[in-house]
């Protein structure tokens, strides 16, 4: 993160020049804040090292056996990772806001920029950036590595599964709606830990809006009620959009659950503005 | 400096378990004065009997009209199976060909073809269920035909019998879930197979032979509470025909159809009182309907032909209408995500507070600090674990019960073990918590940490992401295994069914699995000691 360097002083222009300032010091300060500790830097290589693992992990452990007719989303499969990279984009959202909580350095950020949501906005906008970035490398590296280890799993042309590739308008939604996603889930997780400002607590929150959903699906036998959660849960219609076959049954279309997903995040991000607002630091 | 003049500090036995109930108390103090975590524990135990409920109550509610024990499936009303005696949900329905057995008695018989029908591979059998499957010959691998002993004709009743089976030799097999091996290898009337039956009072005793001199004892079985008259004879079965496609995931069941199967006995033979003058045949069970068979006899031959299966009835399978206790359980991941969160707070709250100073210069001795939190975390989280998962299976049930949905009875041992295994799940899972806190010191990373490794694999594993293989080997290996105590319905290798993680069955066995995650939480622990000691506070 440190080979960005910025141009200029926007600091002391900032201080010359208050009223076009805009969202730009803020984002100085703020990037400034996330570049100058190792903890976000280690946190996007591991969101991009977990999720390339974990994709290939789930994709090598797949077989194809010649002669079976494999109704397998091989591109989804591929993208598995993104369910275990979610959690560490989490931890770098939660830790953006929650951070500053814990080491009462809120106070100073306040005190610098008192226009409270262009802080939480700056944060936003970095946060969500760097996961784009990140969330870029890691997916693009799982595409990579179904399109390496497929075809030796009997996942063949032959077999009716070209090869994996952004070319593919499918793949390429799914892919590009994957990278989304984890920025969706980053602006979640930012959300819900300006609310909650607790590290502990935030991360839990998080962790079980997202994960709970798809555990206690399969318990839940009413077909309205498993409907409703498949649709409106924020995991499981977010990571929708990584289905390339079989989109007839699925329980909302690809974008529409990304959406939702979006709507969440959309809603904790102004439940986040409201509560810095109100709330003293 | 010489010998003598310095004098280590050297506590006596009374001061040094002192010192450690100090140490406790110190720890019980702090956890119970902080308001945040002692609301958390009570929101754990809330939201595990809270989902519990949800996913009770979500459930498929009743036939309209028919009342309590029926439960709605995919094209009707299906009829609750029957209890066996160890309290399991059977199925048991076969042709039998009985008699009365009044007191002790054996009964022996040669058996020397076993054949059968399967429903054609491509399609359903036309005509449903009720149909005759005349459609192409062969045997499911659990056709079975014999000698049965039986307290009486109710289905659910207590048995023990001697088999021949398609693809698993001779068995004997008692009381449902009983099964042991006899002699291998299929039958023929070029290698018939002799079997015999003994009751003694409450024991029943199996023998095969392959020539009817020299006999071999396969077993002897116990029926508690057996009448002193029984029912005696011959039976043929066969379990449905499965077109199991082995897919990702698992595998589904593609094609559920009746299969039937026929058996030839010759050289019956009994001892004991037999009051009754006459063999009569007769279908056991069939409570829907669906039992076919009959039986000819001539010339001391008997021709029996049956469709059904004496065996449990295993869950979760492809058109289930049941639920199992393991469903009411559910929330244990909602209490266990909060339970985590709590644990790692109870650690790293110190490091950021700096309350750890003051706590390591109280208690200098810093292993006895961190066993003390563990003491206190692991009894607290266990006593709500218990209290929650007691009352998450107690309420679902009735709620599930006043719905009409039909729950997998469970024997009690087993309740019993999936209640008190869940309160050992999430307490072991807090103390991992707050081992890898200590590692850390940070709270996101070790709540990060926790619950990625314990939920992340049982999602991957038991929601048909990860391919079957994959997915047995998460849930071996990573500290979601422990999810198993959480398993209603045994596998049974007597019954063909797809046992996977998605259908509700662990790798490995219950406290087999518990004790995964205690391997976890007790290295975690080890390590968390040995950083503790070796790093400055």
């Amino acid at each position: 993160m440190s080979q960005a360097v910025p141009a200029g002083q926007p600091g002391l222009s900032g201080l010359r020049r208050p009223e076009l300032a805009g969202l730009r010091d803020p984002l100085h300060a703020e990037w400034t804040k996330l570049r100058t500790v190792a903890g976000p830097a280690w946190l996007l290589a591991g969101t991009i090292a977990a999720t390339v693992a974990v994709g290939a992990a789930a994709t090598a452990a797949a077989r194809c056996p010649s002669g079976t007719a494999c109704p397998v989303d091989t591109t989804k499969l591929s993208l598995t990772g993104v369910q275990f990279g979610q959690a560490i984009v989490a931890v770098l959202a939660v830790l953006a806001i929650s951070g500053e909580y814990s080491t009462g350095m809120i106070r100073i950020t306040l005190a610098a920029m008192p226009r409270r949501s262009a802080v939480l906005a700056a944060k936003a906008v970095l946060i969500a950036a760097l996961v784009l970035a990140a969330g870029a490398i890691a997916v693009a590296g799982s595409v990579l590595a179904g399109r390496i280890l497929l075809p030796g799993h009997g996942f063949t042309a032959a077999h009716g599964f070209p090869l994996e590739s952004l070319a593919y308008g499918p793949t390429l939604r799914a892919a590009a709606g994957s990278v989304l996603y984890l920025v969706l889930i980053a602006l979640l997780s930012l959300g819900i830990a300006t609310v909650v400002r607790d590290t502990a607590v935030a991360t839990g929150v998080v962790l079980g809006l997202l994960y709970l959903s798809p555990v206690i699906l399969p318990a839940v036998t009413n077909p309205v009620w498993s409907h409703r959660l498949e649709r409106y849960a924020p995991m499981n219609a977010g990571l929708t959009i990584q289905h390339t076959i079989g989109l007839r049954s699925l329980p909302i279309s690809p974008w529409g659950g990304l959406g939702v997903l979006a709507a969440w995040a959309a809603a904790a991000l102004l439940a986040g503005g409201l509560a810095l607002r109100w709330h003293d630091a | 400096m010489t010998a003598g003049t310095v004098t280590p500090y050297q506590p006596d036995q009374q001061a040094e378990r002192d010192g450690f109930w100090s140490v406790l108390h110190a720890e019980w103090t702090k956890f119970r004065t902080v308001r945040g975590w002692v609301i958390g524990t009570i929101v754990a135990v809330l939201v595990t009997v809270g989902l519990g409920l949800f996913a009770a109550g979500a459930s498929s509610s009743s036939c309209q009209g028919t009342g309590g024990g029926q439960a709605r499936s995919g094209q009707g009303c299906f009829t609750a199976p029957p209890v066996g005696p160890g309290g399991e949900a059977v199925s048991d329905s076969f042709y039998f060909v009985r008699q009365p057995l009044a007191g002790n008695g054996s009964i022996t018989v040669r058996i020397t073809s076993l054949t059968g029908l399967l429903p054609p591979a491509n399609g359903n059998a036309p005509g449903g269920p009720n149909a005759p499957i005349d459609t192409r010959p062969g045997l499911v691998p659990w056709a079975k035909a014999g000698l049965i002993i039986s307290g009486g004709t109710t289905p659910g009743s207590a048995y023990a019998a001697m088999m021949v089976t398609a693809d698993h030799g001779v068995r004997l097999q008692d009381d449902y879930t009983g099964d042991t091996a006899g002699q291998p290898g299929a039958v023929s009337p070029a290698s018939p197979r002799w079997l015999r039956l003994t009751r003694s009072g409450d024991t029943i005793t199996g023998y095969d032979s392959a020539d009817g001199t020299h006999w071999t004892g396969v077993g002897t079985v116990h029926l508690a509470g057996l009448p002193s008259t029984v029912q005696a004879g011959l039976f043929a079965t066969s379990p449905a025909w499965q077109a199991i496609s082995q897919n990702f995931g698992g595998g589904e069941n593609g094609m559920v159809a009746p299969s039937q199967d026929t058996a030839v006995f010759d050289h019956l033979s009994r001892s004991g009182t037999w009051p009754a003058s006459a063999w009569a045949g007769g279908i056991v069970d069939a409570a829907d309907g669906s039992g076919a068979g009959g039986y000819h006899q001539a010339a001391g031959r008997f021709t029996v032909t049956g469709s059904g299966d004496i065996a449990p009835v295993v869950s979760g399978q492809a058109g289930d209408a049941g639920t199992t206790v393991t469903q009411h359980l559910i929330g244990t991941f909602a209490g266990l995500i909060v339970v985590i969160v709590i644990a790692t707070m109870f650690i790293t709250a110190e490091y950021r507070r700096r309350l750890i100073r003051v706590t390591l210069t109280a208690s200098p001795r810093r292993g006895r600090v961190l066993a003390a939190k563990a003491i206190v975390i692991g009894a607290v989280t266990f006593v709500a674990g218990l209290a929650a998962a007691a009352a998450a299976v107690i309420i679902s049930a009735q709620l599930a019960h006043a719905r009409g949905a039909y729950v997998y009875p469970v024997p009690w041992p087993t309740e019993l073990r999936m209640v008190a295994g869940t309160a050992a799940l999430i307490a072991v899972a807090a103390v991992l918590a707050l081992a890898v806190g200590t590692m850390l010191r940070r709270s996101a990373a070790a709540v990060t940490v926790v619950i990625v490794v314990i939920v992340l694999p049982y999602i991957l594993g038991a929601a048909s992401i990860l391919p079957v293989g994959a997915a047995d080997w998460l849930l071996r290996i990573t500290p979601a295994a422990a999810f198993a105590v959480q398993q209603a319905t045994p596998q049974y290798a007597q019954v063909t069914a797809i046992y996977s993680p998605n259908t509700g069955y662990f790798p490995l066995a219950p406290w087999a699995g518990l004790a995964v995650l205690c391997g976890y939480a007790a290295l975690a622990l080890g390590l968390a000691v040995v950083l503790l000691r070796r790093r400055d506070a």
